[in-house]
């Protein structure tokens, strides 16, 4: 009996018990129909060849293992980052529910968002109703200062008319005429959360821009972006602007939202960009973006306010950070303090010392499109060589920005751009063009399993592994983090592939 | 009832009196039946322990209170068909509903995953604006094959349709019938659009129906070993964490053959031979009594509820189940109890005082917040709450085996009930899910996720049972929660 109360075994090895392990040989023989083993192997060597590599990358419409979510994630992820803000989806309930178990699986933390559960009657009549009652009931439970409506794709395909509706809601006294109740079309057939997040933010900053007259000031605004570490980097971005004198607007902080601490309290609502500050936000001088592409559309709407926009690709790593701050000094006149300067020197001291195990490596990255690009501009400082950079909501410019990117580098001359390729496809890449590790998030790991390629979890979602979200990848001292990250992946694998036994060779043990 | 118990199912009826002010009074009223306190059992009913079917269920839920439950498609994809290893299954849409679902209710299984096994592959449709326009029939054809050429060892393939699917008037049966036919294999298109129904449980007899009239009622596919006098299904056991696999082992101890398991660690062929088995044993009931049903009426195939939750029900189903059988297998069920006795023995010596007179409060699916609750009890434990996202009356009916009168019962629980209700209660352990896992924990709560086992697991079965009692003691007892208070209380504030 391979159980017992002394040492209880949970599956990861009652499993491997051997009354387990024949009764799954016995099922698979007597029951399963299952195709003989030479034949799973055979094809399963023909999934990492060449030939099939054509087909898998020949697909034409199906899509397997993306690396990118709908449009509703984003919208609830940019409404979360608000002070006393409710995401509220309309459309089919479960959307919400998967939204919130998404968001909570990453962060390890609550997700609070509501859903209007439109259901068959509301498919045929619309879904007016639903958001009059549903815009009641979130207010009287949650008692929201305001809440971010965004859809589901069933709304979207049956037309609802968000704004007209969020009218008739407060005509009927579903929420007081002066609440707040911006909202966004966020359908899931187009684009990916990056864009949900941009019309979320969009969204947020017509209704509290509306009417107002812009009195230009000397402030500037920051859009962070979609982002898995957004609760490092946040509180990074400020403490480096704090240390610039620079005075600015976080547009969606998420920082404290997405890392509440455990005392006895469950705060559904925690921190986020004050509803004041976003009216305010409309005098700054400047709206910056810290990613691209979530946010073309919030972007352009600011410099329809007269606003000067500046956009840039995650700032990861030596030169992209320089280039932020540089952006930063130039919009607002201020300099850059000794203490950046040092905390520069001292990335680019670690990078030095480190960098006889970082020369030659060679990269596979996927992730969102900002991401990916400042991945790979980090890694080309490192000596590191980017081949295969995947994003699966990339388009056409991203690409050409990648393409520019990797040839201002001999380390870039190597790599290919992979725009709306999905994670099936650099299995197929990866196999018959290998590569010495993996950037990416938790799905990586089922190309770790099937490749033995090492995956390093940096990018949104990580479910498997914890808190590293809670560590900023962005300015110098993300970069070590980073850096880190990438070094303990590389000397663990060192260690595993010397230390067999029976022999003391490269098993070193200073390094 | 004693005293102590009267106190408390006032107090659970005044809580829930507190809790329904907040609502404006239109949606006071339809909340209102969902939130009951167990009442006494009738005299003549001696079956129950309670009767908790006062409650309403399985109605739409209200607009923006936060409703745990999830849709049709969760039911389906998500549940039912998911863990159907040898098929490949489409998230037929947009690309959120399979990439939220993707690898998430740990379905174990063996094969080799992309190659002949594709559970825990997230294979989309990925529809766009033009699929929305202009119908995505012909994408689906398109994405057919290029399945059928990328994974050859595919036996079948399912189509889930997400919610534009139905409002767009794409005909999915007339496309999975045509590239059936062309491919040479099973396709199953399933009408599981998430705005359908209230909940995942549509989605479940949905899948169900889907099974019937796509799998079953088609003609001589069932291939495999003869049939044999001791041949079992084994149905609604999703291999959560292996869940099926450590009760397969009893049944076969007990010299039962289980022929199909349905659906966790399935394949196919499994699904195909059903009807040719003795007997249904049914597991999650909400979720697959209807196929249970369909077998009994038209193969003549009965079935049965069991439980593989702790000792007592492990051993009363085994039991029940040999009764179904010859003396062979009765004199077998009582040598596995009693093999595996020791084991009991051992794990409650070490656990239940540890664990004694610990309260707990579920809210689970359709099944567990019944059928958890003697494992719970096995270990001292006490029911203080229990409530379902999904269930039907007949499953609050059943609810009154299990659970003592003076529970509070809560049907469709929202965001705020769920909390004000841990709130006032305090309960030792709160066993819910990952959405409500992290609020119940900042309020000092130990809480393990009960859909998908936090990620260990198996609980069902004798082997399952030591995993399960572990768990709830390393929760219960971890010494974190000695450390929520600062120390220098508010004066140093």
């Amino acid at each position: 009996m391979p159980q017992s109360a002394e040492k209880v075994l949970d599956h990861a090895k009652l499993f491997q018990e051997p009354e387990y392990v024949e009764m799954f040989e016995r099922k698979r023989a007597e029951f399963e129909n299952a195709p003989p083993a030479p034949m799973v192997k055979e094809i399963g060597d023909w999934t990492k060849s060449w030939e099939y590599r054509e087909k898998n990358l020949g697909r034409e419409a199906l899509c397997i293992n993306p690396a990118k979510a709908c449009q509703p994630l984003g919208a609830v992820f940019a409404g979360a980052g608000y002070e006393g803000s409710l995401s509220f989806v309309h459309g089919s309930q479960g959307c919400v529910a998967y939204y919130r178990s998404h968001l909570a699986r990453h962060f390890k933390e609550p997700s609070s968002a509501v859903s209007s559960s439109m259901t068959e009657d509301a498919a045929v009549f619309g879904g007016l109703n639903n958001m009059i009652d549903g815009l009641a009931n979130a207010y009287a439970l949650y008692s929201p200062k305001m809440i971010a409506v965004s859809t589901t794709c069933m709304a979207e395909v049956i037309g609802d008319d968000l704004n007209s509706f969020i009218l008739q809601a407060k005509e009927k006294g579903s929420v007081p005429q002066d609440f707040a109740v911006p909202y966004a079309h966020t359908p899931a057939f187009v684009g990916s959360h990056i864009d949900g997040y941009d019309n979320m933010q969009k969204g947020i900053l017509e209704t509290f821009w509306k009417d107002a007259k812009r009195v230009p000031g000397e402030g500037i605004n920051i859009i962070p972006g979609f982002d898995g570490f957004a609760v490092g980097n946040i509180r990074e971005l400020k403490r480096m602007l704090a240390l610039m004198g620079v005075e600015t607007t976080i547009l969606s902080d998420v920082s404290d939202v997405y890392d509440t601490p455990s005392d006895g309290e469950f705060r559904m609502y925690a921190g986020g960009t004050s509803l004041d500050e976003v009216k305010g936000a409309l005098n700054a001088k400047a709206t910056v973006s810290m990613q691209e592409y979530c946010s073309r559309k919030t972007l352009e709407f600011c410099e329809e306010h007269g606003q000067a926009t500046a956009s840039f690709h995650y700032p990861l790593g030596v030169r992209a950070t320089d280039e932020f701050l540089m952006a930063m000094t130039d919009l607002t006149g201020t300099t850059i303090p000794d203490s950046l300067k040092l905390e520069r020197g001292r990335l680019v001291d670690a990078l030095a010392d480190s960098q006889s195990y970082l020369h030659g490596k060679t990269y596979a990255i996927f992730g969102d499109p900002d991401f990916v690009y400042a991945m790979a501009r980090f890694l080309l400082e490192t000596g590191g060589e980017p081949r295969h950079c995947l994003a699966t909501n990339g388009g056409k410019a991203w690409e050409k920005q990648m393409r520019e990117l990797l040839a201002s580098s001999p380390f870039g001359k190597d790599c290919q751009v992979w725009a709306g390729k999905d994670l099936w496809a650099l299995r197929s890449i990866m196999a018959t063009e290998p590569v010495d590790l993996l950037i990416g998030n938790s799905h990586g790991k089922y190309l770790e399993r099937d490749l033995g390629t090492p995956l390093i979890r940096l990018a949104f979602p990580i479910f498997d592994r914890h808190h590293h979200h809670r560590f900023p990848t962005w300015g110098y001292q993300g970069a070590i983090n980073v850096l880190v990250k990438i070094l303990d992946k590389i000397f663990d694998r060192l260690d595993a592939e010397s230390g067999a036994p029976g022999q003391d060779i490269s098993f070193d043990l200073t390094r | 009832m004693d005293s102590m118990n009267a106190d408390t199912a006032e107090m659970r009826e005044q809580l829930i009196e507190e809790v329904l002010a907040a609502y404006p009074d239109k949606s006071r009223k339809k909340r209102q039946k969902h939130l009951a306190v167990a009442q006494p059992a009738p005299a003549d009913d001696p079956a129950i322990a309670s009767k908790c079917d006062g409650v309403k269920s399985n109605i739409k839920s209200l607009p923006g209170v936060m409703t745990i439950r999830g849709c049709a498609y969760a039911g389906s994809k998500g549940v039912v068909w998911g863990p159907v290893k040898d098929m490949v299954h489409i998230s037929h849409g947009p690309v959120g509903c399979g990439q939220y679902s993707w690898s998430q209710r740990r379905n174990y299984y063996t094969g080799t995953t992309g190659v002949d096994s594709f559970v825990t592959m997230q294979i989309t449709t990925d529809f766009q604006e033009k699929d929305i326009v202009f119908g995505g029939d012909k994408k689906l054809d398109k994405v057919i094959d290029e399945i059928a050429e990328l994974f050859p060892l595919a036996k079948g393939i399912s189509v889930q349709s997400e919610c534009p699917i139905g409002l767009i008037g794409d005909d999915i049966e007339a496309v999975s019938r045509k590239k059936a036919k062309e491919i040479g294999k099973t396709i199953v298109p399933v009408r599981c659009e998430g705005f359908r129904g209230v909940s995942q449980s549509l989605g479940h007899h949905i899948a169900n129906d889907s099974i019937r009239d796509w799998v079953l009622e088609k003609e001589g596919t069932a291939t495999g070993p003869q049939p044999g006098p001791y041949d079992i299904n084994i149905v609604g056991d999703y291999n959560i964490g292996g869940d099926a696999w450590a009760s397969r082992r009893l049944l076969e101890e007990m010299g039962l053959r289980v022929v199909g398991n349905w659906s966790g660690d399935a394949t196919l062929a499994e699904m195909e031979r059903a009807p040719k088995a003795k007997l249904n044993l049914i597991h999650c009931y909400r979720s697959m009594n209807y196929i249970c049903r369909y077998m009994e009426e038209k193969y003549g195939i009965p079935w049965m509820e069991y439980n593989f939750f702790g000792p007592s029900q492990i051993a009363a189903s085994l039991r029940a189940v040999a009764q179904k059988f010859d003396e062979t297998i009765q004199e077998n069920a009582e040598k596995v109890i009693a093999k595996y006795q020791p084991l009991v023995d051992a794990v409650l010596a070490k656990y239940r005082p540890r664990l004694e007179g610990k309260s707990v409060m579920l809210y689970v699916g359709g099944l567990r917040p019944r059928h958890v609750v003697t494992a719970y009890d096995d270990l001292g434990m006490v029911i203080a709450g229990t409530g379902y996202e999904f269930a039907h009356a007949d499953d609050y009916k059943r609810t009154g085996e299990f659970i003592k009168e003076g529970t509070l019962i809560y049907d469709d629980v929202t965001g705020y009930e769920l909390e004000k209700f841990v709130e006032k209660i305090r309960p030792d352990l709160v066993g819910s899910g990952i959405k409500e896992k992290y609020p119940v924990q900042k309020m000092g709560i130990p809480f393990r996720q009960m859909h998908s086992w936090d990620y260990s697991g198996p609980y069902h079965g004798y082997d399952g049972f030591a995993i399960f009692a572990r768990d709830m003691d390393l929760a219960i007892n971890n010494p974190v929660w000695d450390l929520f208070s600062a120390p220098w209380g508010e004066k140093a504030a």
